[in-house]
């Protein structure tokens, strides 16, 4: 079971967050013309890395906001978690 | 190599079996090949015995960093089918059928695959219009399929639920009989023992840490072993994808999730066929040895832990015990979890890459092992051939880009979205 500190609500359990995916992926910029690798970037192309991972959850049985939690995918150690728009140093 | 038959086991008995054979050796690397498959599971040992067995080419090495077998064709549910709707994956995966009705007797080695049908239920009208327009399409690429009703779904199962209470009832169910199920292991090590003998290295405890690329050309691999080169290298490494990629700096349409397995405790035979949860994801089928197999979802964060947690297994086995009462009064023998590289549509890539001489094999998700003779078969023609075959053409990598996606499901990664 992961225990996740969201930052709305406090620690809660895994069973009351929905997994979001990659939070370090960026839809491009539309005042701009964006190219088609772009789109495939932004859409489908993951790194999926091992180690330390910047994801989006959201807390569906709860606060129902999105988050953003640092996470390590071979340990599943959980490191820090922040709100969705809060920058991440 | 020694053949495995009866007179030989008699002959061998009455030396108490101290004088057979080893299956396959344990080669040091040598310094040059004609291909390099990385990754030792049922996928690579297959494309190294395809590569050998059709194309005669046998200056192979099998690079794997654990033990052969040790990864998801170890991990599995051993469930073979080809019940899919889309031409690409259904005229693939009979063609794989083909391949594993023979397998015994190619390999000279017992994979007792059991072919007990399978069945997915339906739980409403639409459901039964689905799998109707599903099992139509199978037909129609001469995969067999039968629509059951209620009744003839409990005249076969009849320990499912079919109590009037229920939140799912059960309406029919799609079945392909010719579907079952197969002793994982003895995949792995029956193309194992053929690749060998036929002369290509299988090369264990051996870790890829780099690639030798010059001029958009792969020249070799660097590995824990040391340096060897290679005109062409084959990646079948499943969960680990995305590392190696990372190494070759390229980003994939793949995310290492985690999926989780059980057995319970052995019990007389109950099920004979293998059957799935038409409104979940569930499926269960019962082992030769009487433990219940069952699985379901993936735990549905990226992960490369190789175990899951409680809570998917949970809310697994809970629609197990929905859809077959009984299961609750089973004890739990193990449970355990594979790294699954998903793709994003849910179907595999076997595709050349932008590197000349590099090339791939992934993006199995939920339905590796089924696939194991044909993705062996279908990449040993693309290495070998330096061009995708008809079978595998739907498998591109370049699909995301250019539309062409084959959405079996619509799934994927995003288990939320089912």
């Amino acid at each position: 079971m992961l225990y996740i500190n969201c930052p709305h609500c406090g620690m809660r359990s895994q069973n009351e967050f929905s997994y979001g995916g990659d939070a370090s992926v960026k839809r491009p910029e539309l005042n701009k013309e964006v190219s088609d690798q772009e789109w495939d970037n932004f859409v489908y192309n993951r790194k999926s890395l091992r180690g330390k991972h910047l994801e989006l959850w959201q807390h569906i049985s709860g606060c129902r906001q999105w988050i953003k939690i640092e996470r390590d995918t071979a340990t599943h150690e959980i490191f820090r978690t922040f709100k969705a728009d809060e920058e991440v140093a | 190599m020694q053949k495995y038959s009866i007179f030989n086991l008699v002959k061998n008995a009455f030396s108490n079996h101290q004088n057979w054979d080893l299956a396959w050796k344990d080669p040091t690397p040598k310094e040059e090949y004609d291909v390099v498959i990385i990754g030792g599971g049922g996928h690579g040992l297959a494309t190294a015995y395809y590569l050998a067995k059709e194309h005669n080419i046998t200056k192979v090495a099998i690079i794997e960093k654990g033990w052969i077998g040790g990864g998801n064709v170890g991990r599995n549910t051993t469930i073979i089918r080809s019940n899919y709707m889309h031409d690409e994956n259904g005229l693939f995966s009979e063609f794989g059928m083909d391949l594993w009705r023979k397998m015994s007797q190619d390999l000279n080695y017992n994979v007792m695959f059991s072919p007990r049908g399978i069945i997915n239920l339906a739980h409403s009208d639409a459901q039964m219009n689905a799998y109707a327009r599903r099992g139509n399409s199978m037909r129609l690429n001469g995969i067999d399929a039968v629509l059951l009703n209620r009744e003839q779904v409990k005249e076969i199962i009849p320990m499912a639920d079919f109590s009037d209470n229920v939140r799912f009832p059960i309406f029919g169910g799609l079945m392909q009989p010719s579907a079952g199920t197969a002793r994982h292991d003895a995949v792995a090590w029956g193309y194992a023992r053929q690749a060998d003998s036929m002369g290509v290295d299988i090369i264990q405890n051996c870790e890829v840490i780099g690639f030798d690329v010059s001029a958009g050309k792969i020249n070799g691999i660097r590995t824990s072993r040391g340096n060897i080169k290679a005109k062409k290298v084959g990646l079948c490494v499943a969960g680990s994808t995305n590392i190696l990629a990372e190494k070759l700096n390229m980003t994939l349409p793949i995310e290492t999730h985690l999926l989780q397995a059980c057995v319970s405790e052995p019990i007389k035979p109950v099920l004979d066929n293998v059957v799935t949860f038409g409104a979940g994801h569930f499926y269960v089928s019962q082992s030769d040895k009487g433990e219940m197999v069952m699985g379901g979802d993936l735990d549905g964060y990226n992960s490369y832990a190789q175990r899951g947690n409680l809570p998917t297994l949970q809310h697994v086995l809970t629609e197990g015990i929905a859809m077959m009462p009984f299961l609750s009064k089973l004890k739990m023998l193990r449970t355990w979890g594979g790294i699954m590289d998903m793709s994003m549509d849910g179907s595999p890539i076997i595709d050349k890459t932008h590197i000349e001489g590099l090339y791939l094999n992934c993006g199995w998700c939920y339905g590796g092992f089924k696939a194991t003779p044909a993705s062996g078969w279908t990449f040993a023609h693309t290495i070998a051939q330096d061009r995708v075959h008809e079978l595998n053409a739907g498998y591109s990598l370049n699909r995301f880009s250019t539309g062409h996606l084959i959405d079996e499901k619509g799934l994927g990664t995003k288990t939320w979205i089912s």
